[in-house]
């Protein structure tokens, strides 16, 4: 949309502008649910609008019409019973109303029953996972947006801080049906074309689903307050026609499968200082970066420094280290990483933090290391 | 309540107040005290004010220029907890204890050493709760709402020292309510019956009632988040059997009634001065009385309509969506009875009257958001936008501020003995009144289109919204430096203030001379 100037602003306050503008309004969305939604809100707006015209009005007329300027005298009434209860009945009935059509969208938008793809969707901070049922298919879903851009360093692109590195892909004209969850606090998961935001509540979980009629792009975000990134994890969900998205799904299981399978062969290759460090800093600053900080050094008295701490600079702690990145520690914002990335990228991560900053411990992690921490 | 025998309040015998700092210390006399809650909560709002700058200008642009999202969350955060609790709640006490007494016919409030100390421990809270943002880590940065486990486990160090200024202030806000209750049941004057009573009063009571009932709760709450964060406990954690939607249950039972709090003794406010402008009698007094009563009712069964998206049983958002929508009818029966109290009246628009009409208007704009976001389905789509963030800047800056706003311009002669310069004083109502309105109003657009609030950074198609919005928030900003300018102004001076400064007025506070003399009603008035 082009910079408005100034003066349109009474313009955009109408409600034509409303309806129309896309950009100003609720979406109507791409499912049925979205489209009752989008009526109901127009219906509730227009009818505050009649009630705010004639309230508003009556209002005005008096302020113009009974000002003592005007040399009026003051009547001198102050009670009627009948307007009092007719003002208390007419909005009430109003309201009846409003909460019919309401109830029954409620009622549809509460019904997850008979689903034909079920998905898990968990929060952490700050990135989706989603892990789909029935299938060998999960991954995470991370802003995909460069920390350039939002530094201001380079030009913002068309969809900063709604684009991610993976999407969740699903089929059109099939019910859908979300279970929501966190791993950390609580994070909301909203797409505003489907009408769905559910709260991700850790150690809960809550229901949702979608009927999406048209393939498409559609973009949403954590709505919930979750921490320092709160405003950086935004959801891309992909709709494809059930027979792409058949083929997608295939493909997408093969491809996990057989990376699962590599990395037990992997094993046994031991990686080299300098491939490690190199993977390990590409891990670090996408993954540990955001809360340790790109320079090791923390936030103080909220994430702890790297550099230079005993954990990852002393020689007998290399284990504990290991099995802090691996398992996370209880009660804290570390989260365990052994599911997040493959041992490889373990080992690197360990190996890069125990040897960047001036921790120059000169010790490799290999990827049988991360393996037997995760097997103890 | 109009004809008063009164022959007393003549200076001569008394006025024996300590001087310096002393008589601010020790001070037990409700005006000083009033004065000292007014002053408290204008200082407050600069500081909040302050904050809300802070968050504007990072916002003005996407991208991140000027702040971490760190320190962003911690703006947000003590931006709101300074609004409610340092400069709404204060501003409303310190109303009650200027007015109260004198609108009853009271010499004082009935317990003016806890008076004293009521107010006395709130700069404490404030200090423990702002100086936790100089700490290494920062301050609470977790919302004002402060939902666990982000203000337990995940929390910085200092949720500590905002979980103990919590603390203190409800136990200010807990003495303040008492001291209103005592006063009103025990201290009207003979024939100051209670539906006699000015609906400031009225109301003030019923949100004591409202402070007596919620703030142990929201204790509660406190308690929880510290022993959870510091003592191993588990109530908000589900790994040791606990919930973290119950904490935004207990939370909200005290939320909801929170923002009636802040809003009935605007509704006295406005009741007030709508008919002393209007030269009418407020049409449907006892209507008004039990619309008030009703909302403080219903605030009880409404808490869970801040949760829709928590997963709560259909039955459950059914109710908490009746409940809510129900509140729209006595809301509305106010709305109608200030605009029929105008109606065929004989009104001037003196500032008190800008403010209260601006008042009538913009909160009842937010109402209508109100009525919108109560609808669940779609409250979905609403909830945690910008959308809510208009809804409760509608209500309670151009509701309650302004009501305060219009309180301090109609009581002021009252309370300095000076009249305020009235030039200043239009000048500061309409530059308030426009910039407020491109402040509030393109948040609402902001969040239709899907912007989430508490983000520090936003996709670029907001830009333009947040633009205006800034330049709102800016010009709104600046406009309150005129306020302070004119209350400055008028506390050192200008032209002396009759008695009785307003022909419309009623009420036995206009009986006193102005200023008032620092012991009123010393013998109860009569009234007849």
């Amino acid at each position: 949309m082009k910079m408005k100037p100034l003066w349109a602003l009474p313009l955009l306050y109408s409600a034509s502008a409303l309806s129309q503008e896309r950009s100003l309004n609720l979406t109507q969305g791409v499912t049925e649910v979205s489209r009752d939604v989008y009526d109901l809100h127009m219906t509730v707006f227009y009818i505050c609008c009649v009630i705010g015209v004639v309230v508003f009005g009556l209002m005005f007329y008096s302020m113009i019409r009974h000002r003592k300027s005007r040399g009026r005298e003051p009547a001198k009434f102050h009670e009627n019973v009948k307007v009092e209860i007719l003002w208390t009945l007419i909005p009430f009935l109003i309201l009846v109303g409003m909460a019919i059509p309401a109830t029954s969208t409620l009622i549809a938008m509460e019904d997850t029953s008979d689903a034909d793809v079920t998905i898990q969707v968990t929060g952490s901070q700050w990135k989706w996972h989603y892990k789909y049922f029935d299938r060998e298919v999960e991954f995470f879903s991370r802003l995909a947006t460069q920390q350039e851009q939002i530094s201001n360093k380079f030009e913002k692109s068309e969809n900063y801080l709604r684009e991610v590195d993976n999407p969740l892909v699903v089929p059109t004209g099939e019910k859908v049906r979300f279970l929501v969850t966190s791993d950390d606090v609580i994070h909301s998961w909203w797409v505003p074309d489907f009408a769905v935001k559910k709260d991700a509540n850790p150690g809960f979980i809550n229901e949702a689903w979608t009927r999406i009629d048209e393939p498409g792009i559609y973009r949403g975000q954590c709505a919930e307050l979750c921490g320092k990134d709160h405003g950086f994890m935004p959801i891309v969900v992909i709709a494809k026609t059930p027979e792409e998205y058949a083929k997608w799904i295939d493909e997408t299981e093969a491809k996990q499968i057989a990376e699962r399978e590599r990395q037990q062969e992997l094993l046994d290759m031991e990686m080299s200082m300098d491939e490690l460090m190199a993977m390990g800093e590409k891990i670090y600053n996408s993954t540990c970066a955001a809360c340790h900080q790109p320079n090791g050094q923390g936030i103080p008295g909220t994430f702890p420094a790297l550099a230079g701490s005993p954990i990852a600079s002393k020689p007998e702690n290399l284990d504990k280290h290991v099995d802090i990145v691996v398992h996370g520690v209880q009660g804290s914002a570390m989260q365990a990483f052994a599911q997040q990335l493959t041992m490889q990228e373990l080992a690197a991560v360990v190996t890069y933090e125990r040897n960047a900053w001036g921790n120059d411990t000169g010790e490799m992690v290999q990827a049988a290391d991360i393996n037997a921490a995760i097997n103890e | 309540m109009s004809t008063v025998v009164d022959d007393h309040n003549h200076e001569a015998h008394h006025d024996h107040k300590p001087s310096g700092i002393t008589r601010w210390l020790f001070t037990t006399n409700h005006k000083d005290i009033g004065s000292m809650y007014l002053w408290f909560s204008l200082i407050m709002f600069f500081v909040g004010g302050a904050m809300a700058m802070v968050i504007r200008a990072e916002l003005f642009q996407p991208g991140l220029q000027l702040v971490e999202p760190q320190f962003f969350n911690q703006m947000t955060t003590v931006h709101g907890l300074v609004m409610i609790f340092g400069a709404v709640m204060p501003a409303f006490t310190g109303l009650a204890n200027w007015m109260v007494p004198m609108m009853i016919g009271a010499p004082d409030m009935a317990l003016p050493r806890m008076n004293n100390w009521s107010f006395w421990i709130l700069p404490f809270a404030f200090v423990i709760l702002l100086s936790s943002l100089f700490m290494e880590g920062g301050g609470p940065d977790f919302g004002w709402t402060f939902y666990a486990p982000l203000s337990t486990t995940y929390s910085n160090d200092s949720t500590a020292l905002f979980v103990f200024a919590v603390h203190i202030m409800g136990i200010s806000s807990i003495m303040g309510a008492i001291n209103v209750i005592v006063t009103i049941i025990n201290m009207r004057a003979p024939g100051m019956t209670y539906m006699k009573m000015p609906l400031f009063v009225w109301t003030w009571l019923i949100t004591a009632f409202l402070l007596i009932a919620v703030m142990p709760v929201l204790a509660g709450a406190v308690t929880m988040v510290l022993t959870d964060k510091y003592f191993g406990t588990s109530f908000f954690d589900a790994a040791g059997g606990g919930d973290p939607v119950m904490f935004q249950h207990i939370f909200w039972f005290f939320g909801h009634p929170e923002v009636y709090i802040m809003i009935l003794p605007s509704f006295g406010i406005v009741s007030a001065i709508i008919p002393a402008f209007s030269r009418k009698k407020l049409f449907g007094y006892s209507s008004m009385v039990y619309a008030t009563a009703s909302i403080a009712i219903l605030s009880f069964l409404v808490w869970a309509h801040h949760m829709f998206t928590t997963g709560m049983p259909v039955f459950a958002e059914l109710f908490f969506m009746y409940c809510t929508m129900l509140i729209a009818v006595p809301t509305g029966v106010k709305v109608f009875n200030w605009v029929a109290t105008m109606w065929r009246g004989a009104i001037s628009f003196e500032v008190p009257m800008l403010f209260a009409l601006a008042f009538v208007i913009l909160f009842t704009i937010g109402g209508f958001s109100g009525v919108m976001l109560a609808m669940t389905p779609v409250d979905f789509q609403y909830h945690d936008t910008y959308f809510v963030v208009a809804h409760f800047h509608y209500v309670l800056v151009t509701g309650a501020i302004f009501s305060i706003m219009a309180a301090s311009y109609y009581w002021l002669p009252k309370w300095s003995g000076h009249m305020y310069d009235t030039t200043l004083a239009r000048l500061h109502f309409w530059s308030s009144l426009i910039s407020v309105n491109v402040l509030f109003f393109p948040m609402h657009f902001a969040g239709l289109a899907g912007m989430p609030r508490r983000i520090p950074d936003y996709a670029v198609q907001f830009a333009d919204i947040n633009q205006i919005t800034s330049i709102g928030g800016f010009a709104f900003g600046l406009s309150q430096l005129i306020f302070l300018w004119l209350v400055i102004k008028c506390a050192r001076g200008g032209e002396k203030a009759p008695a009785k400064p307003w022909d419309g007025a009623e009420g036995l506070e206009w009986t006193v001379p102005s200023p008032a003399p620092y012991h009123t009603f010393e013998t109860p008035p009569k009234v007849e």
